[in-house]
């Protein structure tokens, strides 16, 4: 992170009482006791006390606190609930911690254009629990969804199962009210299907908290499917398990969610909540379709042949509400499982093209091996997100490192398959240094330049997502080619 | 004339980009230009012609993704998923009839940079939602790529988004990859006939509230009209559309139906009349230049879905106009009678009453360079629309004014 400012610290007295002054009662917290619950976010590794918290509740509280840390060069970073697993919120000794947790109400809901409009601090899940009395919900669903925030979910573009079919946040939000690092308020998009101009809330969705401080959020709500079902697939190999993906994408249909876990995640579940899993298999998939009930119970069979063909050790379809919930309870629960068995566990998030799926899985046995680590893999097929949980112990002296290190490797070879290096989680402080394997110095100038654009002096959530900061004066030097360009090769008419 | 400069490859176009930014040159970013009479008409001193990065690079339908040189056919990259069974959901409108050029014209590139989009806009998003990533020459003479191949990517900013719908104004795109995926079985239009706009707006939210999942939604007013419906000209038609596998298209219809009993009287199309029905809705038949109204000038007005039938009367309270409606009322293609703003007047007030944003498509040069195309931007949004535009072009080397003017 980039090093505390000493100066900045030694104002801490003069800043409080200005931000308290902004914010007045308890929406200043300046106590290292009472600033201890914000000292990190998911990403439990990294822990950092901020100079001061600041919780405000109004945008207009938020515009002034912004203006007055643009005027004072104070550097601000923004937290929703803190579920972040890369340390998108993790704080900066000089920083001022910018908690939106009180931006809690859900201000509108508009059936009649099918949309809500929601306060950032509003969990993904309360919005869907504000409008099933109507047969609607929100369609990203990430795990942390009973306590992760809109908010959070616009900055990360959150994803979850159900991704291949309905999208992730980006997809399914449709304007915000920012405001910017100068205390500035814009309002991009609405209700409207399209925003007008340059597509600023399609870039804003997954800055990490790098661009503007969201203080209102439109998002489109969806028919709940009349009815759901699922496949419960055990194959010998991953191998097969991956055809059978590809097959039912080949022929034709996108389920509402599809997931794979590999052995030792099965086995860690099973002893977890004993959803009826079978243990002697290598890989196992679970296939929803949703939609209305004649096309779930066409498609439906089709998988299950498809399943077949595949060689399949063994096949459920459920037959009941219930029963299609046994199946997902073990999947939702793959991560505590796995934390049970370890003292410690880190999640990784790469994507991959689904066809490299073997060969992904083949190396991180290598590395895992060649690590000493345990691994298990709980895998988004529908969309190829990878999510390998390397277990290791915080406290045998060495370990995170080494974990931290095979983790890195795990997710260069994503990139050389053709993948990313983060599907859901976000670049944070975790990858941060990685982005190189991915991107040439080009590709993240312009990238910087987009961030200079909203926050020319770079004080909104800084070290997080680029490895090395560079000042927006010397990015925004203009390189003039004269005198070496091939110009007169090119054909003119 | 301007010079056209037909780049070969990625590197000739680094090379035009570079050229005009030492010699403080504008160009404009051209595919097969099917879309060069949309916008303001500036200035430029050079075309950049990409028709000639041509090409699919990587097709792996179950891997739901096709990577193309920009320059590539939008007919080519259709008839080639199109024979692996699939489709670019997004359903990109033909703008060839109603801007008078031929149809089927257009490049993927041209499709990404102007973010187009059908009926299907309701279900399944635009360009924006199905593009995955690209290799481009920005404003600054440097190549820089964004994205993957892979559906789910967090990683950096999402500069697709940035990309998609900035008509070639902050970067030239050279190699694009989109999402693809399956198409149809089957399709079925629920059609309901006579209603008046605002009751068929009520119509449509009824039937993209219910469980049928409606991938089209579309009322065209008595007057405006199809030729492929085989209903008279002098009856609105509210269309409702349903895909997906046969027996669940067949399910939804009769449920649609029942539905849509109680707002008039209800009729079905299906197969081949269905698709040309949608087609014709897409590309907006009823105001192509070689319909009666042809000569009118022509609004695409983004707004809420509910707000649809009350910005089309607000506009025909103080206009000869034309009108018809998609994505159940959130999308309004108003023709008006030419004028010298276009219409630009009650066709902005509207806007401004009801929320949304227009953008003029059709009129003659001198009403574009008279009023503003592009929906105009104040205060901090436009300071910001102006910093990003400087960030990726300092210059204004790539289509300078084509979006504002001075951006």
């Amino acid at each position: 992170m980039p090093a505390a400012d000493e100066a900045v610290l030694g104002r801490r007295g003069a800043i409080v009482r200005a931000l308290s002054a902004i914010v007045s009662g308890e929406g200043v917290i300046a106590g290292e006791r009472e600033m201890r619950p914000y000292e990190s976010d998911g990403l439990t590794a990294y822990r950092q006390l901020p100079m001061v918290v600041v919780l405000p509740e109004t945008t207009e509280q938020v515009a002034r606190v912004l203006a007055y840390c643009h005027a004072e060069g104070l550097k601000v970073v923004p937290r929703g609930a803190g579920t972040s697993l890369s340390g998108g919120a993790l704080p900066l000794a000089d920083g001022v911690l910018l908690g939106m947790a009180k931006f809690s109400r859900i201000r509108e809901i508009d059936f009649d254009n099918r949309v809500a409009v929601v306060e950032p601090g509003v969990t993904n899940l309360a919005i869907t629990r504000a409008v099933e009395h109507m047969g609607f919900y929100y369609a990203p669903d990430p795990s942390s969804q009973i306590a992760c925030t809109i908010g959070g979910n616009v900055a990360e573009n959150s994803g979850g199962v159900h991704c291949l079919k309905y999208g992730m946040t980006t997809n399914n939000v449709l304007g915000c009210e920012m405001v910017l690092m100068t205390g500035e308020v814009v309002r991009l998009g609405g209700k409207h299907l399209d925003a007008g101009g340059y597509d600023l809330i399609g870039i804003v969705t997954g800055s990490e908290g790098l661009l503007g401080v969201v203080t209102e959020v439109t998002v489109r709500i969806l028919k709940k499917p009349e009815c759901a079902r699922a496949v419960l697939v055990g194959f010998a190999s991953s191998q097969d398990a991956g055809e059978c993906v590809s097959k039912v994408i080949g022929a034709g249909i996108i389920p509402g969610g599809m997931e794979m876990m590999d052995r030792p995640a099965i086995h860690a579940v099973e002893q977890f909540v004993h959803a009826g899993y079978p243990l002697d298999i290598e890989a196992l998939l679970i296939v929803e379709l949703d939609g209305p009930q004649a096309e779930v119970d066409h498609l439906i069979a089709r998988v299950a042949e498809i399943a077949k063909s595949c060689r399949a050790s063994t096949l459920k379809v459920s037959t009941s509400e219930d029963e299609r919930l046994l199946f997902w309870a073990g999947r939702k629960a793959a991560f505590p499982a796995v934390g049970r068995i370890s003292p410690d566990y880190y999640c990784m998030d790469g994507t991959i093209p689904r066809a490299k799926l073997p060969l992904v899985l083949k190396r991180v046995r290598e590395l895992s091996e060649q690590y000493g680590l345990a691994v298990a893999n709980v895998f988004h097929a529908g969309d190829g997100n990878l999510h390998p949980l390397i277990l290791y112990d915080a406290n045998k002296p060495g370990e995170l490192e080494r974990c931290e290190a095979f983790g890195a490797e795990i997710l260069k070879l994503c990139v050389e398959v053709g993948g990313v290096l983060t599907g859901e989680h976000g670049v944070g402080i975790e990858k941060r240094d990685l982005m190189p394997a991915m991107f040439s110095q080009a590709d993240l100038d312009h990238q910087q330049r987009l961030k200079c654009a909203f926050d020319d002096k770079g004080l909104l959530n800084p070290g997080k997502v680029f490895p090395t900061l560079h000042r927006c004066a010397e990015l925004g030097r203009m390189h003039v080619h004269a005198g070496r360009v091939a110009f007169p090769d090119i054909p003119r008419f | 004339m301007a010079d056209t400069l037909k780049a070969r490859d990625a590197k000739d176009v680094e090379a035009a980009v570079q050229w005009a930014v030492a010699e403080s040159k504008a160009l404009e970013v051209v595919g097969h230009g099917s879309k060069r009479a949309l916008g303001r008409p500036a200035q430029f001193d050079a075309t950049l012609d990409l028709s000639d990065l041509s090409g699919v690079t990587l097709y792996e339908p179950e891997e739901l993704v096709l990577s193309a040189r920009a320059g590539t056919p939008i007919a080519e990259v259709e008839a080639l998923v199109a024979s692996k069974g699939q489709e670019l959901a997004f359903e990109p409108m033909d703008y060839g009839p109603l801007l008078g050029g031929p149809t089927g014209r257009g490049t993927i590139g041209g499709v990404i940079a102007a973010n187009l989009s059908g009926p299907r806009r309701l279900k399944a998003g635009a360009a924006r939602d199905h593009f995955l990533g690209f290799s481009a020459i920005s404003g600054r003479g440097e190549t820089f790529k964004s994205g993957g191949r892979v559906v789910k990517n967090v990683t950096g900013y999402d500069l697709c988004k940035l990309m998609a719908g900035s008509w070639g104004t902050l970067a030239a795109m050279t190699d694009v990859t989109v999402k693809t995926l399956p198409r149809a079985e089957a399709e079925a239009t629920v059609l309901v006939v006579g209603l008046e706009d605002a009751r068929a707006v009520e119509a449509m939210a009824a039937a993209t509230a219910c469980t049928c999942d409606v991938s089209g939604a579309a009322h065209l007013p008595a007057g405006v009209a199809v030729a492929s419906i085989h209903v008279p000209a002098t009856r609105a038609v509210t269309a409702l559309r349903l895909e997906g596998v046969a027996p669940s298209v067949d399910h939804r219809q009769q449920t649609l139906q029942a539905l849509m009993k109680p707002f008039g009287e209800v009729a079905l199309l299906t197969g081949a009349q269905s698709r040309d029905l949608w087609r014709g809705i897409r590309d907006v038949l009823p105001f192509a230049v070689t319909a009666p109204a042809g000569r009118r000038a022509v609004w695409r007005i983004s707004t809420a879905p509910g707000n649809g039938a009350k910005v089309g009367h607000a506009i025909a309270v103080k206009a000869d106009v034309e009108l018809m409606y998609d994505w159940a009322g959130g999308l309004i293609w108003a023709a008006l009678l030419p004028s010298d703003d276009g219409g630009a007047a009650p066709v902005r007030a509207a806007v401004a009453a009801f929320g949304g944003h227009a953008t003029l498509i059709r009129a003659p040069a001198a009403v574009r360079a008279a009023v503003a195309v592009f929906e105009p931007q104040e205060g901090p949004l436009a300071a910001l629309t102006r910093r990003v535009k400087e960030g990726f072009d300092p210059m204004g080397v790539l289509g300078p004014g084509r979006m504002w003017a001075g951006v």
